[in-house]
Order: C-alpha cells, then sequence, then structure tokens
C-alpha cells in the first residue's frame, strides 16, 4: 500500500479542517492507516491555516515532510503558493482559482501575484498543476462555502476510492440538512476535475 | 470499530470509560476540545471554571469527595493552578484526579513556549505522555488507576500536535463506564487534608517515598520500552516527537519513553548499554537530556536539535543531516529556479463587524496608552490598527497600568480587558486599583463570549458549559458593588458616543470603567446591507483602510467593499473623511 501524503493549504474560515476530516475518514475506510494534524485557535481569524493528511500502510508523524507531499490542495491561491516547500517532481498541485487579498494587499502595500506567476512557481519543483473553479462550482451546487468538497470532488479522481466511499464520509461528517448540497457539491467537483 | 478521532478527544473518552464523572476546565488552546468533549457524555458534570485556579480545585474537591476527576488545561493555565497543584500533591486525594496539560512548541496560539515537564519535577508529580491518539485513550485509564494506587494527581502531557491530530482508535461502540458505585468514603483527616505546617512537615516525607516508589513504578510499565533495532544508534523520545523519530530514524533502536517523571534510571542504564550513541530528541527543553547525564551517560541533544520552536520530522532530518548522523539526501531540487515572486503574509485579523475594531480605532485617534491583555482584542496591536502596546498573561492588563500610573508616566492611559479575561484574573486587580486609590480607566471588551478559542460560556453569558441556562453575572453592577461610581456603558462601533464618554473618564480624577458591548460579530453573525463607496466622492485619502476591515480593499483608483465579507456594520461609513461611504436605505 502506497502512502499518500496531502497538503490542505487555505485561509482561516475556509474549511480547510472539515475537508481534512473527510479526506482522512475515506482514506480510513479505504483500508490506510491515517493522521491529520491541524492548527485551531487563531484559526477563525483569517490567518493562512494548513492541514497535514496522511495515508499508508502504518503513519507514525502527522506532519508531511517538506519536499515529500503527493497533493497540496489550495483552497486560495496565494495559500497554495505559500507551501512551495512541500512539493517534488511528482506532486500534483490542485488549485482553486480564487482570491483572497490579504491584509497588505488590500491596504495597497504589496501586490497580489498574477495567475500566470503563481503557476510559474509552483511548476518549478517539475510537479503539475491543475486548476479550478472550485468557488465557482460550489456556487452552483448551492453555497461557494464548499469550495473545499469541489476540490475534494476532483481529487477523488486521482486518488480512488468508490464515489460511494466519499458519498458516505460526507454524509457522517456534515451536519444533516447540508448533506445534500455537499454531496451535489463533491459530484460536480469529481465531474469538473476530469476534464 | 476503527474512528479517526483527535488526541482531545481520545483523552476525554478514555477518562469517561474510566469512570470520571467530574470535570472542571477553562479553555486555552489546544486544550479546549478535553473539556467540551468530556461535557458531551452522559451522566457526567462538566463545567468552565472561571479560571485554571478554581477548575483545579473543583477537580480536587470531586475527588476528595470520592469521585473520579479530570481538569484540563492549557501550559500556561497550570501556572495559574500551581498554588492549588502543589498542596494536592502534598494532601493527596481519594478518587483519582487526571490533569490533562497541552504544550504549545512553536506557539501557534500562546504567548510562550514554556515546557511543562518541569512542573512534573517541580511539584513532585507523575507526568506521562501519549504519543497518538490511541495512546491518548488507554493512558486516561492507567493515569487514573496511578493515581489511587500512589494516591497523587497525575498529569498527562499532550502537545498542539498530539491535541490537534487525528489518529485511528478501536472503539467498542456499546462500552460503557462502570456504574456510578460507592463513592470511595470521605473521612475528615485532619492529618492529611489540613496543609498547616505541622501537618505539612509529616507529609513531605509521605511525597519523597511516593516518589521513590513511582520511580520503581516506571522500571516496569509498559508506557516505557525498548524497541530493538540497529544499535548504532539509541534513539529517546516520547510523544509526538517519538513520532517523529520513528520516522527519521525507521531502523533505530528507540528508549520511549511514555512516562516523563519520574524516569526508568535503570531501564535508561540498561538501554545506554546496548547501544554505541545515545541521542535524545526532544522539544523545548534539555528535560531528559539532563537526567542522562547526571546518571553520567554520554549524550547528544540540544547540540543538534533546537530549543526553541516545533520540531517535525523535516527538522529533524535536517538538523541529524547537518551533524552528520544522517548521510545527506540529495536535496528535492526545483527542476527550474523558483521564480522570485514576494508571498505577502496573511496574518489573523479581527472579523468584519467586530466592536474590537471600533474601539481601537477611538483609542488611536485619541492618543492614549493602552496596557492590553489577551483575547481577540491582542489583535489590536497588529497594523494598521497599531494601537495596544502591552499585552502579557492574562489578568496583566489592569494591574500594570496601575503600576505605570504610580510609576509617573506623563501620557493618558487606559487598560483593555475582554469579558472572559476579566472573569478569569481581572477582578482582583480592578479592585486593587479602587483600594489603592487608582486613578485609571478598565475598558472591558465586552462581546459576551470567550472568542479568542472558539466562543465559550463563562459567568457573563448566562449558560453553562452543558448548556443549562445560569445566573449571568451583570457586569455592570458586579463593579458598581466593588464601588466604581464613574461606569458607561457603549457600543465600541458607535464611535461618537464612546468618543465622548472615552474623553469624561479620561478627565476624571477617578478609577473607572468603560463597558465596551457588542456581540462578537462571527458568533452573532448579525448581516445587514453593505454600505456604498460613491466613487465620484472617494478621494482615495485611504483613511478607511487604516481601520484595517478585510472587505476594504485598495481598487485602481477608489477604494471598494467586498459584499460578501462585508457584515454592514457602518464604522468604516463614520471615519470617512469625505463622506463617500453611505449607508443604503433599509
Ligand atoms: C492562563 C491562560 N488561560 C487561557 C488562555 C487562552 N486564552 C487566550 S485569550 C482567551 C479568552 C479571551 O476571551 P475574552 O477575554 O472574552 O476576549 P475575546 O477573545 O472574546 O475578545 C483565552 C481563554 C491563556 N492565554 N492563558
Ligand atoms: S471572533 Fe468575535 S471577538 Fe474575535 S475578532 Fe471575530 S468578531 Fe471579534
Ligand atoms: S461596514 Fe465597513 S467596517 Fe463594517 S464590516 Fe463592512 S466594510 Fe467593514
Amino acid at each position: 500500500m502506497k502512502k499518500i501524503d496531502y497538503l490542505l493549504a487555505g485561509v482561516g474560515g475556509q474549511g480547510t479542517i472539515l475537508a481534512s476530516r473527510i479526506l482522512a475518514s475515506a482514506g480510513l475506510e479505504m483500508g490506510y492507516d491515517v493522521k491529520t494534524a491541524e492548527v485551531h485557535g487563531m484559526a477563525q481569524r483569517g490567518g493562512s491555516v494548513e492541514s497535514h493528511v496522511r495515508w499508508g500502510e502504518k503513519v507514525h508523524s502527522p506532519l508531511v515532510e517538506h519536499g515529500m507531499a503527493d497533493y497540496l490542495i489550495g483552497f486560495e491561491m496565494l495559500e497554495a503558493a505559500r507551501w512551495l516547500t512541500y512539493l517534488n517532481k511528482n506532486s500534483v498541485t490542485l488549485i482553486n482559482r480564487f482570491r483572497i487579498p490579504p491584509p497588505l494587499v488590500n491596504l495597497g502595500k504589496a501586490s497580489y501575484p498574477s495567475e500566470k506567476e503563481i503557476e510559474n512557481l509552483l511548476q518549478s519543483r517539475g510537479g503539475t498543476v491543475k486548476w479550478l473553479n472550485a468557488t465557482d462550482v460550489a456556487e452552483d451546487a448551492g453555497n461557494p462555502a464548499m469550495s473545499g468538497v469541489v476540490l475534494l470532488g476532483a481529487l477523488s479522481n486521482l486518488v480512488g476510492g468508490d464515489q460511494e466511499i466519499w458519498l458516505q464520509v460526507i454524509k457522517r461528517l456534515v451536519p444533516a440538512r447540508f448533506v445534500d448540497m455537499n454531496q451535489k457539491a463533491f459530484l460536480a467537483g469529481r465531474d469538473a476535475g476530469r476534464d | 470499530m476503527k474512528e479517526l478521532i483527535t488526541g482531545n478527544e481520545a483523552l476525554a473518552y478514555g477518562a469517561y470509560l474510566s469512570g470520571v464523572r467530574v470535570g472542571a476546565a477553562y479553555p486555552g488552546t489546544p486544550s479546549t476540545q478535553i473539556m467540551e468533549k468530556f461535557a458531551s457524555f452522559p451522566g457526567v458534570h462538566a463545567e468552565w471554571a472561571p479560571n485554571e485556579k478554581v477548575a483545579m480545585d473543583v477537580g480536587i474537591g470531586a475527588a476528595f469527595a470520592g469521585t473520579r476527576a479530570l481538569v484540563s488545561t492549557k501550559h500556561v493555565g497550570l501556572n495559574v493552578a500551581a498554588d492549588s497543584l502543589f498542596y494536592a500533591v502534598y494532601t493527596g486525594l481519594n478518587a483519582g484526579l487526571l490533569i490533562a496539560c497541552a504544550d504549545d512548541p512553536g506557539m501557534h496560539s500562546s504567548q510562550n513556549e514554556q515546557d511543562n515537564r518541569n512542573y512534573a519535577k517541580f511539584a513532585k508529580v507523575p507526568m506521562i505522555e501519549p504519543s497518538d491518539s490511541e495512546e491518548a485513550m488507554q493512558f486516561a485509564a492507567t493515569a487514573l488507576e496511578m493515581s489511587e494506587t500512589f494516591d497523587t494527581p497525575v498529569i498527562i502531557r499532550f502537545v498542539t500536535r498530539t491535541s490537534h491530530s487525528s489518529s485511528v482508535v478501536d472503539i467498542d461502540p456499546d462500552a460503557l463506564p462502570p456504574p456510578a458505585k460507592e463513592r470511595k468514603p470521605y473521612k475528615r483527616e485532619i492529618g492529611k487534608f489540613v496543609m498547616v505546617p505541622g501537618n505539612a512537615r509529616r507529609r513531605h516525607p509521605v511525597v519523597e517515598e511516593r516518589i521513590s516508589k513511582l520511580r520503581e513504578y516506571a522500571e516496569s510499565t509498559p508506557l516505557n520500552r525498548i524497541e530493538p533495532g540497529n544499535d548504532d544508534w539509541g534513539i529517546v523520545a516520547s510523544g509526538a516527537v517519538y513520532q517523529y523519530a520513528r520516522e527519521v530514524f525507521p531502523e533505530a533502536t528507540f528508549l520511549r519513553l511514555g512516562m516523563v517523571y519520574p524516569l526508568p534510571e535503570k531501564l535508561i542504564r540498561e538501554f545506554a548499554g546496548r547501544v554505541k550513541k545515545v541521542l535524545v530528541i526532544e522539544e523545548l527543553d534539555p528535560f531528559f537530556e539532563e537526567h542522562l547525564r547526571l546518571l553520567g551517560i554520554q549524550v547528544i541533544g540540544k547540540d543538534v536539535f533546537p530549543i526553541v520552536g516545533e520540531f517535525s520530522p523535516s527538522l529533524i532530518r535536517q538538523a541529524a543531516i547537518k551533524a552528520g548522523i544522517l548521510p545527506a539526501t540529495a536535496p528535492v531540487s526545483a527542476a527550474t529556479p523558483a521564480p522570485e515572486i514576494s508571498i505577502p503574509i496573511r496574518p489573523p485579523t479581527l472579523c468584519p463587524g467586530c466592536g474590537h475594531r471600533g474601539m481601537f480605532t477611538v483609542l488611536k485617534e485619541a492618543g492614549v496608552v493602552v496596557m492590553g491583555d489577551i483575547g481577540c482584542y491582542t489583535l489590536g496591536a497588529a497594523s494598521p490598527l497599531e494601537a495596544l502596546h502591552f499585552c502579557g498573561c492574562m489578568g496583566a492588563s489592569i494591574g500594570v497600568a496601575h503600576g505605570m500610573d504610580k510609576g509617573g508616566i506623563p501620557d493618558r492611559l487606559v487598560a483593555v480587558i475582554g469579558d472572559s479575561t476579566l472573569f478569569h484574573s481581572g477582578l482582583h486587580p480592578l479592585i486593587n486599583t479602587l483600594y489603592n486609590r487608582g486613578n485609571t480607566t478598565t475598558i472591558i471588551a465586552d462581546n459576551s463570549t470567550t472568542g479568542m478559542t472558539g466562543h465559550q460560556h463563562h459567568p457573563g453569558t448566562g449558560y453553562t458549559l452543558q448548556k443549562q441556562p445560569t445566573l449571568k453575572v451583570d457586569l455592570e453592577r458586579m463593579v458598581r458593588g466593588f464601588g466604581f461610581s464613574k461606569v458607561d456603558v457603549c457600543d465600541p462601533n458607535e464611535m461618537d458616543d464612546f468618543r465622548k464618554i472615552l474623553e469624561d473618564h479620561l478627565k476624571g480624577e477617578e478609577a473607572s470603567v468603560i463597558i465596551a458591548r457588542r456581540p462578537c460579530a462571527l458568533q452573532s453573525r448579525e448581516k445587514r446591507t453593505p454600505p456604498r463607496i460613491d466613487p465620484e466622492l472617494c478621494t482615495n485619502c485611504g483613511t478607511c483602510l487604516d481601520i484595517g476591515c478585510s472587505p476594504l480593499v485598495q481598487d485602481e483608483d477608489c477604494v471598494s467593499i467586498n459584499e460578501a465579507m462585508c457584515t454592514g456594520c457602518g464604522l468604516c461609513v463614520q471615519v470617512c473623511p469625505a463622506g463617500a461611504i453611505t449607508r443604503e436605505e433599509e
């Protein structure tokens, strides 16, 4: 059983913690040993947040090593770029085409890099970069805040697992009244990720 | 059944299944979810105490009464509770007392990175440390047995990466705690429980004898074990760091310490005897290292691995390569040189609509020195507000402001403290200001919740941890009851009102209190129509950007509002000097 290391990067409040739970639980259902690491506290106050998720035969550390991430899932463009050092030439970056300007950019004291710049940066490690308009897809499915679940849908094409496993995990982890919407967002992401 | 749960949840579950029926804590990252989870189990009493010392006394009291108890805290909370911990080590208990304490190496959400293993040695209390969720659950049961066998509190140490990491735990869905059988009867033993000098002198030898017995216990407990491997390197590690080291040194021999204090000296010597070199890998202080050196064992430790900051497998690997312990691996080089682009930092900020923003905007404009405290409002120190000039530990603001005043500072001065922090440790310094004839103004930033740690109840919210309605302390009546006669209440985002009250208080010659009351915006989710910015009127002066509200964005030649993020609080409307920002009619 091959190890798969994931790093989920976003802005506090974007739902990285829920997404990392879904991803880890799906791995467990598929028979992997799994561990996650996340940071709470300041997370809801709009700062940079990252979650580590690891699947493997036997996982010791919950933290992914530099240069060892198989997948980087960027909930926001700048946040994906921030974790460059975790990538290697085989890594896949799945990135939401979505900008949340940080305070310095709002104040006009720094500039937000262009899409091309971010792509070049992420590709400098040799891996592949896949773009997805996850926030738009989530909005069509009912709520733009579900962009993380859309990204997981696209990711699910790459890492395997029966569609039903993922849908069941979502059902278990999402509050009952949001299950339908989230499953719909997941499937929309799965479709969008195939192109 | 295999389930994925965090270390915090696992500890709470383990405590519950071991028959713990009383829990007390004050929130603090990364420990908060321990008590939140424990509170969700049937048949338990769980409470948010106003601070960690009270929580500790409540836990000790429950254990005196014969009921197993759980106290949880973040590392600095043990400073607050230390006085109580130290007496409980002398008196001993009756039923088991489990203290779960979470350190925060790397200071993800703390004001320091003290290493609480030192408390075990200092207070002479046994400490154990799990390395993942499965162990957190099992160690809870072990700790309670240890507590009752040796008649002592037992500390379970966590760090952020064991508290907030999820791993797989085998859970029996039908498992139930033991029935609430006969409590161990409480006996009135004055010699054991009344720590006057005469009695305490008799208890101290009991404590020393207990630690000797625990040292023997440490030799044979399965919590500590040698994991044989290649004997070129013998690695001593515990907790999360053990897991990192296992990954970096898959072949080495390990001494895995589940019990951090007291240490198993015979086992350590045996281990040192069977390996060529001993490597101690531990985060923060050289706690194991110093002990091994005292035993005369040559070790490599802090000369290779840093004493500051959080560890990770990457950090351990790099440090080991640098010291020649591991061969250099080919660096994961860039395929092409990484383009030079700057990635602006993204620090946490006050939420849109937060009342703390209005408060700091007015304080900044007034030019006062602000002695602050810990909570979301500490973000008032961040750019662009930069209107808070001190934050040390919880409850320090008011006493420090009084001291600055008595020390003769010429500037106008206020103390700012959150409502939860006021109940935690702000009441005594507030009374002190009155008693000792101070004249500082204290602003209570009352958002009616414990915001920073995720919105927990406290004595001013009207609800308990277990969501039962209860008495709600009325802040205004409380401070008037202390003897403050100059007390005003207002919404700090109504800037004119707040400004008038502030100026009036600063003119006065008496100690006074302003209650700046506005419900936490993240909790209330209040949303009104966002204001509009008229691009014709906007002079692009940037004044509104200085309040640091994230929906306000600098565009080409005027400022715009991100409507999805804006709560419509209207603060920016009040600061725009050109009148370009206006409220929509609702
Ligand atoms: C001794 C201690 N216990 C707990 C904490 C964690 N902590 C930091 S701020 C805070 C509460 C802040 O609540 P409040 O004063 O109401 O301010 P708010 O965040 O709501 O603005 C807590 C519990 C700490 N830093 N120190
Ligand atoms: S959580 Fe509440 S108190 Fe904290 S910054 Fe947000 S609105 Fe303000
Ligand atoms: S009204 Fe202005 S100050 Fe209030 S949340 Fe919206 S942008 Fe921020």
